[in-house]
């Protein structure tokens, strides 16, 4: 049987790492900060920030993420069509990047927080450690999809020649922005001692839901 | 040594003395990483920050990369890019741009330097923990090495368009993205707030700053 900070009635503090007994103190001694056993709210917060991103990523990946205006006519172009824009282009390198950046991780976060979030939910015990992990890569690739962001507003400051060609930054951007930062969001809220919880539970309630 | 619990999976433990330098702890259940080694880090510390607040401050200011269309010369800086969307209307988007490559990088690099300067001649900075709680919730919006690569996609985009000429923020920026990874696995939380136990109050803090008011007072 482990031995889990909770279950001693003994709280992280989430700013210094101090351990102090909840019973002693609503404030850790040393910060100042507010002691929680676990994060308040924390599945609550997360499914919230995770169904918004769900449903701003449709219109990210449907809407126009940039239009090109030039005497030859318009050409509008979505997040996919940038990367195959790239690969017939011939730098497929850069395609697999930018396809792994604005697809695969944006993908990939929303179905393992879903997968992370409904685990905890049913109190399942596979793959504990695992899931520890996947929510360590969460954290780490998250930041990655800002590439398109970037990307647009840099072409769209560059490319600013009336005569020749204009570069507008879509709305499908902006909905990709909001995406980004809603799953960073939810990764924030979450809080990955729930997933251990279930071998120890701590021993009072409103640790989670 | 006092008992310390993994903030991942809040496992109670006892903390052992690393010896071997860049050596690290690990949760022994979720494998987490709790705690490294750390001897005389703190001047390693201020002299990368030092160094990285130099590069981002020229990263901020000069051209990163500059287009020539047929004879029409642009380039653009951070701040003319995060402009031009604000000029497109999208003031979110010129804002997400401007927070994560200038202000949160500005206010890490500033942050860890209000926090190491005092802490490495022996002094608790004002404000520690307050300072280190925002420092914590404003790191992972600091986005250099997201910027970088999108600065080297977007060359290559444009590369089909026009001539491309790399500005001089270009190297700057490359070099920051090396100094922050290289920061952020020097910079170890539990060390931070063992030097700071450890460390003495400065003279006109707390108690003594509101003694030396009600003096004048």
């Amino acid at each position: 049987m482990t031995v889990t900070a909770a279950s001693r009635g003994l709280a992280v503090c989430e700013v210094c790492g101090r351990l102090t007994p909840l019973a002693e103190a609503a404030h850790c001694p040393r910060c100042g900060a507010p002691l929680h056993l676990r994060k308040p709210g924390s599945l609550g917060r997360c499914w919230a920030l995770l169904l918004s991103a769900c449903v701003l990523y449709l219109p990210a990946n449907l809407l126009v993420v940039m239009q090109t205006q030039s005497p030859f006519g318009t050409e509008e172009s979505t997040l996919l069509s940038g990367v195959v824009f790239l690969w017939n282009s011939g730098s497929w390198s850069l395609a697999v990047v930018v396809f792994a950046a604005s697809v695969v991780v944006p993908m990939l976060k929303l179905f393992s927080l879903t997968y992370l979030l409904l685990s905890v939910g049913r109190r399942s015990v596979r793959h504990r450690r695992a899931r520890s992990r996947l929510f360590r890569l969460l954290e780490l690739i998250g930041r990655w999809s800002m590439l398109d962001v970037y990307v647009v507003t840099l072409l769209v400051a560059l490319v600013q020649v009336q005569s020749l060609a204009v570069i507008v930054p879509g709305p499908g951007i902006v909905a990709f922005g909001a995406v980004v930062v809603l799953s960073m969001l939810a990764t924030m809220a979450f809080d990955p001692r729930l997933i251990w919880d279930v071998e120890s539970p701590p021993p009072f309630p409103g640790k989670s839901e | 040594m006092t008992p310390i619990a993994c903030h991942e999976c809040d496992l109670l433990l006892m903390p052992l003395e690393l010896s071997a330098a860049r050596s690290q702890a690990y949760c022994p259940r979720c494998g987490a990483r709790l705690y490294g080694c750390h001897h005389d880090r703190l001047e390693k510390i201020l002299a990368l920050t030092v160094a990285a607040l130099t590069l981002l401050v020229t990263a901020i200011s000069f051209p990163i990369v500059g287009l020539d269309i047929q004879g029409h010369y642009a380039e653009t800086t951070v701040l003319d890019a995060a402009q031009a969307l604000w000029r497109e209307e999208r003031g979110l988007l010129a804002g997400l741009v401007l927070l994560t490559t200038v202000l949160m990088p500005l206010f890490e690099l500033g942050a860890v330097l209000w926090l190491v300067l005092p802490l490495w001649r022996g002094w608790r900075p004002w404000g520690f923990a307050r300072v280190f709680r925002l420092l914590r919730l404003a790191q992972p919006w600091a986005m250099v090495e997201v910027f970088v690569l999108g600065v080297l996609v977007s060359l290559v985009k444009l590369s089909h368009l026009a001539d491309v000429l790399p500005g001089p923020a270009m190297a700057c920026f490359g070099g920051l993205m090396a100094l922050l990874a290289a920061l952020s696995v020097l910079i170890d939380p539990p060390a931070l707030w063992q030097a700071w136990d450890a460390a003495r109050p400065l003279p006109f803090a707390g108690g003594a700053l509101r003694r030396f008011r009600k003096a004048r007072a």
